[in-house]
């Protein structure tokens, strides 16, 4: 399974995670849904999808939890019939990297993803450049900036 | 089961001497249902790594005609890990010193699979 990444820093850990806890599909984004890496995706209309929709979740239980006077809750699990999804957040010298990950109940389970994702967590820490948090896309190069995004992660 | 109940099945296995910890695993997601684990035993790492095993093993056993596992014993340098699995997607696993009396842990364990629902 093929793992692309905007961000280069990304990759190995993303990689390290796939392997390990046997997940399907990976999405390594901001909490605004821009794209930095991913993993077992084929078309980018799908990547588009999972990084907006992973946001919206992410910042709906990131309101509930301010809202409750609680910090970020630490992660989201939903288990359905065949597939699994788990959402968390990892901070890291370029801020905040939430994570997408779909799994296949048949070859892993969410203890294995929780388990392997505390090691992405401390893999992203330490590989993420010391030289502060990313850029935010303005909303003018917001075009450009998705066609380079997806240009990367499908190597076109 | 209540969890006082899973506390008191987990107990038994605790009291044999030279086991460092126990704990009622679910085999389909890999989490620790219960436990009583000494200081340095990483529990959540060891749920999902033995309920990843059963998984692999019960499909080896089924493919093998030898139908399921009733008991495991993998024995390492430094210690060693046992397991039966019990009903409700449930497995008992107890981790133990290297000299452990893998007999008695065995019996206790099977009794705590008895009795957890």
């Amino acid at each position: 399974m093929t793992a692309r990444a905007v961000e280069g820093w990304t990759l190995e850990p993303l990689t390290a995670f796939v392997q390990e806890a046997g997940a399907r599909l990976v999405l390594l984004m901001t909490p605004a849904g821009q794209v930095l890496a991913q993993s077992g995706f084929t078309r980018a209309v799908d990547v588009m999808s999972a990084a907006a929709l992973g946001a919206a979740i992410y910042a709906s239980t990131t309101e509930i939890a301010r809202q409750l006077g609680e910090p970020p809750f630490a992660g989201l699990a939903h288990q359905g019939e065949r597939h699994g999804i788990f959402l968390a957040a990892v901070a890291t010298d370029r801020g905040p990297v939430v994570v997408l990950a779909v799994y296949d109940l048949e070859v892993t389970s969410i203890g294995l993803v929780q388990l392997f994702f505390e090691q992405l967590a401390a893999d992203l820490k330490s590989a993420s450049p010391k030289g502060g948090e990313a850029s935010q896309v303005l909303a003018a190069d917001f075009e450009r900036e998705l066609s380079d995004s997806l240009n990367s992660l499908f190597g076109r | 089961m209540s969890a006082s109940g899973y506390e008191s099945a987990l107990s038994r296995i605790t009291g044999v001497r030279g086991v460092r910890g126990a704990m009622l695993v679910s085999v389909s997601d890999g989490l620790v249902v219960a436990e009583q684990l000494m200081e340095g035993i990483k529990g959540a790492a060891v749920a999902a790594l033995a309920a990843s095993l059963a998984t692999r093993l019960g499909r080896a056993m089924e493919a093998g005609g030898v139908g399921g596992g009733v008991f495991w014993h993998l024995q390492a340098e430094r210690g060693a890990l046992l397991v039966v699995p019990a009903r409700a997607g449930l497995l008992v696993v107890a981790v133990a010193d290297p000299g452990v009396n893998a007999g008695l842990v065995r019996l206790e364990l099977l009794r705590a699979a008895e009795s957890v629902a």
